[in-house]
């Protein structure tokens, strides 16, 4: 309404002053146009309208109503498998082609119901619950496209998890007839349960060109490395049962196998393991009291002993995986979601996702042939071990396994990560678990290097106005032998700094910066200007440093380049009275801070600093002028997980805690406010990251009784 | 009237351009909108859709039944898993072979993973290369030289290059490897080839019929490639040294980590014959500005019968830029194809730290079994190249983040030195592969051999758990063992109770951080009676040396189950009565550095330019790369690593000459580390001359024993194909070491009273 009168205001202003039949034109042109307006309103609203009824009674639609499509007898059949396909040979990447996003877009044929001529369907039961769950996560992810003509990943609606419920001839067929199907180019099949009696092939057995299969149960002569995705067999018990992660420890029996379909051959052997080493080893069967059914899926006995399927596999810290007719077993799923080590004993089986999950970490994998050693085996595994790996197998299961949309989006984001490699997930997140990945660092500079002594530091003195302080600094530095470059960052926006010819002289270049605004953040800034690796920040006041402790203190970062060496060090301490952190600057025996009024550290820093520092602490230390160096320690420590280094003894700093302000103390109230820094930040980074360290750094030297003149560093920690 | 109308015109004029805004606007959102919103406007409206998505069906699904129990019963009654793995091993042959089924694990069982090298027969000229490596493998801890007790045969016939028209070809290999007695079809053999196939269609076949054996073959492709069989080793020059090798050019990580170029090449483009496609696309990208990619048409003897119209341009152009300069300055190299589908130029970018642009559809990367090349290079398509030729490439590197840029090129370094840098370690990977398939369920996992120091210096007989090693503790989140347990090597027999080494067992004992206290006894006199041990708080396991020698002290005896090792001598330099506040303190400093060395006594070593050798020295000096085990705490896998990775022929010298023990240990640590050990304060209360009124007087005053250790230095380098020693010149104090404060202020105030 509102804008509407805004118009109206307009319009009576503007059309007065025209003559009648200029009206009337006027008039018929805005009647033109307004016709074009409805026009088009009605072509937005009306298939919109149209769709949402028909989206309404989506919900109440049925299989049935799924077109027929009737199969002629004659209807071409693909060719088999081509096992030589890779990606390069038989995968069109040129449908998915360069994306900015990465991410591939995954077309689902609509439900058809196939039959042959005779009107017999294809399968005996037709779409299975499993890959309509599968089918609707896919269409409800990020990979889903509608537009047939963008997707580069085509997935039949032709449910083909369970080959034993196939007519394989005509599936094929019915695949042939898929509108794009292109001899498979492109094509995602999903299937489970591969083969059928007598051989149990370990691929699907229907032709299927050049499609690509998920399948579970590959063995490595069928599997196409780098082609297909092999998959595990998905148990419907994960969706019935819920079972609570239970901590990683000793578990009541040693060895648990719960197979019921177990080879006699391999069961003999079992019960010999079992003789040998009674109580540890828990042998069940299926109970032979129990009709078939569900409810014999869910009871496992020992003699009459009746156990709870699938809790009985929390009672153990390994469980049995053995293969059956075929390579892959739900029960590898099971096994997993109990928190138990599986025993994987399938030779030639290709483990689920094993590219890109590292199953060493969850499972031990041992040759069938090796069976009568198992407890062996597995006694010879540390405990520590074992727990990681029960850790392990509950997260796999978790993140990989829990359910069909699990299983079809880590599909879809292996094939995703084939086609943008260089975009890929990495080993870590895909195999460490939430708790491994928060508490573990990969530190951005893992290169062991010991860069050289040149190129040198470059020296950025942060400074608002104490110009004499100033510039006895740089004339201190520029004592030192691997400064480089001097980099003045000018924080007074009132004031310009002075002359040039009135700066101190030194052999390095120098350089002025002036900054926009006055604050602290401005020392950490990358600057262009810094061409090293190594940057000392140091503030206008510290003119107490010897060029030797300069000196030292770069050699020092030489040998940690990804830590803040520095001089003033501080500490943060628990306090159990108030119940939260508290700042330490006595004479302490730990430090896990140092002050970045001195300190040298990597460039890199500055980066982090000024673009990736977590939530709102850098607003936060700008508005507050105070703990930029706090925020530095925390940020260093919380992604190397390493300790500061201090270097050389303690000296008297003038007041070393000042930043650039003058006036403040190292009063009450200081201390307070940087004790609350300490608390912020922890809770920001959502964890305490600095490490406690009981050492500093000294010259090799230093306070030996050998003569001076002949130690490097001489001028160490005098006054 | 009128203006009653105009006003409702416009009015109505007004109304439909605000509704021509929402539909313009809003019905039609920019790309940067859809993204989040897409999937919920799906759900409610679905315009301009021309197919559903998949409907949510309210009819009751069959579900899947996975449990294949009527199945297997079936399938049991007719075939036994035994008979089922046989048929397995008869059927699978040839491009099909597997480990499974072309592999006799049982040959690897009573002896391990041991490799025999048949004999080299005389006239049969061998290269250089192969050479290499046969040499390497003689000279791994994997070799036997009995045939019977091996489990990997390696041929003494050079078949690295199978390319007829090569110099090197060695003629009739077919029958001379009939003829080999333990040839047995193959079986258990392992192939090198470097170049096979020749002009002009370069096939993958070697000439002769390899039966069973395995290859490690560079340049294979993924279709003749049989996994978890075949090892895919990189292409390396007939220059390639033998041992050690040259590090990694890159010296620190600049920051921005771009250099001068973005992405180079440099190259033969092939007019005939095969070659790649993707080169002649190049010049489409080059724009001889931060994307430089040159070929040349100069090669073969009748290149200008071939050339086409733009080879005189890209020559000139190619002719104007220095390889090597390029690749020590670009962020990107690119690594097309050439006539096979690798190339030099894949090693060469890694070690200048120039990320490899993979371009070689089809090519299975060396050591894929175990490398995550997704950490270290960049994988390209050569089609899409070939389609977007000026799009791709460039916007794929560009696209890049900065932080990527600089793991990538940090993994280039690490896998670089961990793997390529000479033959040995090739071979050794190679080996390596082979054992983790053979030794399955303790072999490493993808971490050990994708994070430094790599899978040549894990070794899985160790233990499969990564915290058990000292290098994963960061990566995993965990700590070390809190604790620490001394060994105390003791030579001198006990006849007093005010021996040194009594009091230093008292000592040891008081740390809050020793678990247990094991006495190495490598002393000739018989063990002394269990009651002659002062009685501790802590566990005193004596265990007997096995020859009483050297290297006995640094064998991984099982009761050692702490992380941390404090191995001292019986006389050692530390003071005896305030051992404890040292060895606490030095302890606090290794939970910092779990995989270094941290210790007392340091030494150094130098380059002497006189006698072309590296020196020793055990003056006070300002820098240090060594310090001694005497008094020192490390990580226990390095018991393991010193026993089980070095050859047998430098432990026996350091046995031999009951020396140099010490300097080993520095050196493997330092090779593993790549960094220095780390020296603690040390209570000054001693001089060197309290060394001369020790019992070990005679092994630290014989004038030999200096000119020994010079002498072990040098054997050492050699071995390890270079000094690994690297300098440190800064020692860890306590944080109040002698700072003017109250002394009762100090944690570790002992160390600096006298």
């Amino acid at each position: 309404m509102c804008t509407s009168g805004k118009y109206s205001s307009r319009g009576p202003a503007l059309i007065p002053r025209m003559k009648t039949k200029h009206r009337i034109y006027y008039i018929t042109l805005f009647s033109v146009v307004l016709l074009g307006l409805i026009a088009t309103g009605m072509f937005q609203f009306w298939p919109h309208s149209i769709e949402s009824s028909a989206e309404w009674s989506l919900d109440r639609r049925s299989v049935h109503d799924a077109p027929l499509v009737r199969i002629p007898v004659s209807s071409p059949i693909p060719e088999r498998g081509d096992l030589s396909c890779r990606m390069h040979t038989c995968f069109d990447v040129y449908r998915c082609g360069y994306n900015p996003k990465n991410k591939i877009k995954v077309y689902i044929y609509p439900l058809q119901r196939f039959v042959d001529d005779v009107g017999v369907p294809i399968s005996s039961t037709g779409l299975s619950r499993e890959y309509n769950d599968l089918l609707s996560a896919i269409s409800d992810s990020d990979f889903y496209t509608d537009d047939v003509s963008r997707a580069c990943l085509f997935i039949p609606s032709i449910d083909v998890l369970n080959q034993n419920s196939l007519r394989i001839r005509e599936t094929a067929q019915a695949l042939a007839m898929l509108p794009r199907w292109d001899k498979g180019m492109n094509h995602l099949l999903f299937n489970m349960l591969p083969g059928g009696p007598p051989d149990y092939n370990t691929a699907l057995d229907v032709p299927r060109d050049r499609a690509l299969l998920a399948g579970g149960g590959f063995s490595t002569w069928t599997y196409r490395q780098g082609y297909d995705v092999s998959i595990p067999v998905y148990s419907p018990l994960s969706a019935e049962v819920d079972l609570p992660e239970r901590q990683p420890g000793p578990r009541r029996y040693f060895i648990l196998s719960t197979q019921t379909a177990i080879h006699r051959e391999y069961r003999v052997e079992l019960e010999r393991l079992k003789e040998e080493n009674g109580e540890a080893v828990l042998l069940l069967d299926k109970c032979t009291n129990l009709s078939q059914g569900l409810a014999s899926i869910r009871k496992r006995c020992y003699k009459s002993q009746v156990y709870d399927y699938p809790q009985i596999l929390q009672e153990s810290s390994f469980c049995v995986v053995l293969r059956g007719a075929r390579l892959g077993q739900a029960t590898l799923s099971d096994v997993l979601q109990a928190g138990c080590v599986p025993v994987i004993m399938a030779d030639s089986y290709i483990l689920p996702f094993s590219e890109v999950l590292d199953w060493k970490r969850a499972s031990v994998v041992i040759p069938e042939e090796k069976l009568p050693e198992m407890y062996t085996i597995l006694k010879s595994i540390p405990h520590r071990q074992v727990e990681e790996m029960q850790r392990q197998a509950r997260w796999f299961w978790e993140a990989y396994f829990s359910s069909m949309k699990a299983i079809g989006m880590t599909t879809l984001q292996i094939i995703n990560d084939r086609i943008y490699p260089y975009a890929a997930r990495t080993y870590e997140e895909w195999n460490n678990p939430p708790i491994v990945k928060w508490s573990s660092v990969n530190s951005p500079l893992f290169l062991p290097l010991i860069p050289p002594r040149l190129p040198g530091f470059t020296a950025v003195v942060l400074t608002y106005d104490r110009i004499e302080s100033l510039f006895r600094v740089i004339t201190e530095i520029s004592k030192v032998p691997s400064l480089a470059k001097l980099l003045v960052v000018w924080n007074n926006q009132n004031k310009s700094p002075p002359e040039e010819s009135l700066w101190p002289k030194v052999a390095v270049p120098l350089k002025v910066v002036r900054t926009k605004e006055n604050k602290l953040s401005n020392r950490f800034f990358p600057f262009d200007e810094i061409e090293t690796e190594a940057v000392l920040a140091i503030d206008d006041d510290i003119i107490m440093l010897t060029s030797d402790e300069l000196q030292f203190g770069y050699e020092v970062w030489r040998e940690f380049p990804d830590r803040l060496v520095g001089y003033p060090g501080r500490l943060h301490l628990w306090d159990h009275e108030m119940g939260k952190w508290k700042y330490e600057s006595e004479w302490t025996n730990e430090v896990s801070m140092v002050l970045t009024g001195a300190a040298f550290y990597h460039k890199y820093f500055n980066y982090l600093y000024t673009y990736k520092m977590p939530g709102d602490i850098k607003n936060w230390v700008d508005a507050h002028m105070n703990c930029e160096d706090i925020a530095m320690n925390f940020l260093v420590a919380n992604i190397t997980g390493k300790a500061p280094i201090k270097v050389t003894p303690r000296k008297k700093f003038k007041c070393p805690e000042c930043t650039a302000i003058d006036g403040l103390s190292l009063d009450q109230t200081h201390m307070v406010e940087r004790s609350e820094c300490i608390n912020k930040f922890a809770s920001v980074f959502g964890t305490m990251p600095l490490k406690v360290v009981e050492h500093r750094a000294d010259p090799v030297l230093y306070k030996d009784d050998f003569p001076e003149k002949l130690k490097s560093f001489p001028n160490i920690g005098s006054l | 009237m009128q203006a009653k109308k105009r006003y409702l015109i416009s009015l109505l004029t007004g109304a439909f351009l605000v509704l021509l805004f929402y539909f313009g606007g809003g019905g039609d959102p920019g790309p940067a909108a859809t993204g989040s919103r897409s999937r919920h406007d799906r759900s409610r409206s679905g315009y301009n859709r021309p197919e559903q998505p998949w409907p949510h069906f309210s009819d009751p699904l069959q579900r899947l039944s996975p449990w294949d129990q009527s199945d297997t019963e079936e399938y049991n009654v007719h075939i036994s898993p035994k008979q089922k793995r046989d048929v397995n091993s008869s059927v699978y042959k040839g491009k099909r072979c597997r480990m499974q089924s072309c592999f006799d694990f049982s040959l690897c069982q009573r002896n391990g993973f041991k490799v025999y090298v048949y004999p080299q027969q005389k006239g049969e000229k061998i290269s250089e290369s192969y050479q290499n490596i046969l040499s390497t493998i003689e000279g791994s801890r994997f070799y036997t030289s009995d045939p019977s007790q091996a489990c990997l045969f390696i041929l003494s016939l050079d078949t690295l290059d199978r390319d007829q028209l090569s110099p090197q070809y060695v003629h009739n290999l077919k029958t001379k490897v009939q003829s080999l007695a333990l040839w047995n079809n193959g079986r258990n053999h392992l192939i090198f080839n470097l170049y096979s196939g020749t002009w002009p269609d370069y096939t993958e076949d070697l000439g002769f019929d390899i039966g069973q054996a395995m290859l490690a073959k560079a340049s294979i492709s993924t279709e003749n490639f049989r996994p978890n069989f075949d090892v895919s080793i990189p292409l390396f020059s007939k220059d390639h040294p033998r041992t050690g090798g040259d590090r990694g050019f890159l010296k620190y990580n600049t920051i921005p980590p771009f250099r001068k170029y973005m992405l180079v090449f440099k190259g033969k483009r092939y007019l005939t014959g095969i070659g790649s496609d993707t080169r002649n696309a190049l010049y489409h990208v080059h724009n001889a500005e931060d994307v430089v990619l040159l070929t040349t048409c100069k090669h073969g003897k009748d290149w200008q019968k071939h050339k086409d119209a733009r080879c005189d341009k890209d020559n000139a152009e190619y002719d104007k830029y220095d390889y090597r300069e390029m690749l020590h300055n670009s962020t990107f190299c690119l690594v097309p194809r050439g006539r096979r589908l690798g190339s030099f130029r894949f090693l060469e970018a890694l070690q200048a730290a120039c990320v490899p642009v993979m371009l070689s559809n089809g090519w299975e990367l060396p050591f894929s079994e175990v490398i995550d090349w997704n950490t270290a290079a960049v994988i390209g398509d050569e089609r899409l190249l070939l389609q977007f030729a000026c799009v791709q490439i460039p916007s794929t590197v560009h696209s890049i983040h900065q932080d990527k840029i600089l793991a990538l090129r940090q993994q280039t370094q690490f896998l670089w030195e961990a793997y390529f840098s000479s033959v040995e370690k090739i071979v050794l990977t190679t080996l390596e592969i082979i054992q983790d398939r053979v030794i399955q369920q303790t072999s490493r996992s993808t971490m050990m051999w994708n994070s430094h120091p790599g899978g040549l210096f894990t070794l899985p007989l160790y233990s499969s758990y990564l915290g058990d090693f000292p290098f994963f503790y960061a990566e995993l989140g965990i700590k070390p063992n809190p604790k620490f347990t001394a060994v105390i090597h003791a030579v001198t027999p006990l006849v007093s109770q005010s021996q040194p080494i009594l009091k230093l067992l008292a000592s040891v004992a008081k740390s809050q951080y020793c678990s247990q206290i094991i006495v190495l006894w490598n002393c000739d006199k018989p063990l002394p009676a269990k009651h002659r041990w002062p009685a501790t708080s802590v566990p005193i396991i004596v265990i007997e040396g096995e020859n009483k020698v050297m290297s006995s002290r640094f064998q991984p005896y099982d009761s050692i189950i702490t992380d941390a090792v404090l191995s001292l001598d019986e006389d050692t330099v530390l003071s005896t009565t305030e051992v404890v506040f040292q060895v606490d303190f030095a302890f606090t400093v290794w939970q910092s550095f779990p995989e270094r060395i941290v210790g007392y006594p340091a030494r150094s070593h130098f380059w002497d330019n006189n006698k072309e050798r590296w020196g020793y020295t055990s003056k006070w000096t300002n820098d240090y790369s060594m310090v001694l085990t005497g008094a020192a705490i490390y990580h226990r896998y390095y018991h393991f690593l010193y026993t089980h990775f070095l050859p047998n022929s430098l432990k026996s010298m350091v046995d031999q000459l009951a020396n140099c023990e010490d300097i080993l240990m520095n050196f493997l640590v330092s090779a593993v580390t790549k960094l220095p050990p780390i020296k603690v304060t040390q209570k000054k209360q001693y001089k060197e001359t309290m060394m001369g009124q020790s019992s070990r007087a005679s092994r630290w005053a014989d004038p030999d024993h200096f000119a020994q250790r010079q002498t072990c230095m040098n054997k050492f380098a050699s071995w390890f194909g270079g000094m690994p020693l690297v300098h440190s010149q800064m020692r860890l104090d306590p944080v109040l070491f002698k700072d003017q404060v109250s002394i009762l202020r100090k944690k570790y105030r002992d160390i600096e009273r006298l």
